[in-house]
């Protein structure tokens, strides 16, 4: 399948079935329906050529699958009353699917993907699989499991939002702050996900990056009025913008401080400064907002030691003020140490010795060794660095958490 | 997240047991099996044959020499194990709580984190 149909495809996929569950109701069996017209159209269209109405084609094959679905649960649960009403459904969308805004359908579908009732993992798998249009295994793939181990998530997750008693309209207003805090989340954790991953031997998964930003645009379009969104938005593409500079041609991570930022890309900066400069000038202040400035910071210097420093300090702290964290801490100790020289920066360190939350975290130990290797007190460091190397579970912050220990010696 | 649930036998302990509590164990991993594998937690699971059935393969100057037996001499081996991806630390302790080795006396159930490749720029 060309890369061309494969947008395609993933840009009418929430559209059939926001139409589709609309309609009928059913959220779980439509998102099943849409999923098999997904798959035959990648089947047929490469072989038969992109229909003239491709939307029409994917709603009359999901309606048709929708269709037979019911009519064997109607057998076993002899339900004939929906049965007729289905039966006699023309299955091309008609005028009734086409009055309420498909901006509607996008936002309920998200909402019912992150609904509160699901984990983070299952909220995730299940808005990459009705939202993006990704088939289970490309989901499996994402997040380096068997299909085996995705499918039934995906299953459970959908029966849990049934039990859960939700229908597909939008919820009140008044439930909107709530519910996008989580939709925000998502989209962070699939950003999250795939930025982590974009060094080395993941290659061949799915670009959650680009699905990420492509989603939380889609929802920045609908909500162009929320400031968050927009901030989450900012903050992606900025943070995207050093990707190109975060892994060395060895596959070595490379620390902020020394990355060549020539190779940051200037179209996903300039996009992201001008978005959150915008956004702060007029909408209330919140997390993402902050977190976007502080990479905007970042951005603007032309090295780590032309930085910003106190700026940075000064939105780490409002940051914490917004949502005290351990690991916000532990970054302000960073911009700290620029500041006022690292043992400022250790004495705000050993503040977070007793949170159990970094208890057995790598970060902690890390960022110690770090300004440890700063103040000049090599030894130390050294261990500080080993330690963190033996805590961390990922392959690349220990291969360069024990580089830097055997730099020291 | 990954962990590999690690299960250590010791011969010793699983002779001692009797045919019913044998019985009860073998169900128990098939409960286990079953509840993991509707969550989708499960992503591969393995029992081991018995020590005595290993070699240990080792080359020096580009000679390999297979040697038969364990490559550990100890009164325990591993027996076999599970490969789940869940949440987080405690769930996979708490996993770990469902298997039936873990409630046999003498024996329990290792929990380790599986490392990962991705990672944050520091």
């Amino acid at each position: 399948m060309t890369a061309r149909t494969e947008d395609l495809l993933r840009e009418l996929a929430p559209r059939v079935l926001g139409a589709l569950a609309r309609r009928y109701g059913e959220f779980d069996a439509c998102e099943d329906a849409v999923q098999e017209a997904l798959i035959a159209a990648s089947q047929q269209w490469p072989a038969a050529g992109v229909p003239d109405n491709p939307r029409a084609w994917l709603s009359t094959v999901a309606t048709r699958r929708l269709v037979d679905h019911v009519r064997g649960e109607v057998a076993r649960r002899r339900r004939e009353a929906t049965a007729a009403a289905l039966a006699g459904a023309p299955v091309v969308p008609g005028v009734a699917s086409e009055q309420v805004p498909e901006a509607d359908d996008t936002l309920t579908l998200l909402f019912m993907c992150c609904h509160p009732s699901l984990t983070p993992a299952s909220q995730v798998a299940l808005t990459l699989r009705a939202l993006g249009g990704l088939p289970t295994a490309q989901v499996a793939a994402a997040f380096l499991v068997p299909e085996a181990t995705m499918a039934p998530r995906i299953s459970r997750a959908k029966q849990r939002i049934k039990q859960a008693g939700a229908t597909f309209d939008l919820p009140p207003k008044s439930e909107w702050h709530g519910r996008l805090q989580v939709v925000r989340h998502v989209l962070y954790l699939i950003f999250n996900e795939g930025y982590t991953a974009s060094s080395g031997a993941d290659l061949q998964r799915p670009d959650l990056v680009a699905e990420a930003i492509r989603l939380t645009r889609s929802l920045h379009r609908i909500l162009p009025d929320d400031g968050e969104v927009a901030g989450l938005l900012a903050l992606m593409l900025l943070t995207d913008a050093r990707r190109p500079a975060r892994t060395g041609s060895d596959g070595m991570l490379v620390p902020l401080a020394e990355q060549d930022r020539t190779r940051w890309s200037a179209d996903a900066a300039a996009e992201g400064m001008e978005l959150i400069t915008r956004t702060m000038a007029a909408c209330p202040p919140g997390p993402y907002q902050v977190q976007a400035a502080i990479a905007a910071v970042h951005m603007e210097a032309a090295g780590a030691a032309e930085t910003d420093w106190p700026q940075i300090a000064a939105l780490y702290r409002i940051l914490e003020g917004m949502s005290p964290n351990p690991m916000v801490t532990l970054n302000r100790a960073v911009a700290v140490a620029m500041t006022d020289g690292p043992r400022a920066g250790l004495d705000l360190l050993d503040t977070l010795g007793a949170d159990e939350r970094m208890a057995r975290h790598h970060r902690l130990p890390a960022v110690r060794a770090h300004l440890l290797e700063m103040a000049g007190d090599t030894a130390a460091a050294r261990e500080a660095y080993r330690l963190a190397a033996k805590r961390t579970a990922s392959l690349p912050e220990q291969r360069y958490l024990t580089e830097r220990a055997r730099r020291l010696t | 997240m990954k962990f590999l649930l690690l299960l250590h036998n010791n011969p010793a302990v699983l002779n001692a047991l009797t045919d019913d509590q044998r019985t009860a164990i073998m169900n128990g991993h098939g409960d286990f099996i079953k509840t993991i594998q509707e969550s989708g937690e499960l992503i591969v699971t393995q029992a081991l044959a018995d020590p005595a059935n290993s070699a240990v393969v080792r080359v020096r100057d580009g000679v390999p020499a297979v040697t038969d037996g364990p490559y550990l001499e100890a009164k325990e081996f591993l027996g076999g194990y599970y490969l789940v991806e869940c949440a987080d630390r405690d769930r996979a302790l708490e996993l770990a709580a469902m298997i039936p080795d873990a409630a046999v006396d003498g024996l329990g159930v290792e929990v380790r984190p599986v490392m990962f490749s991705s990672g944050m720029e520091m």
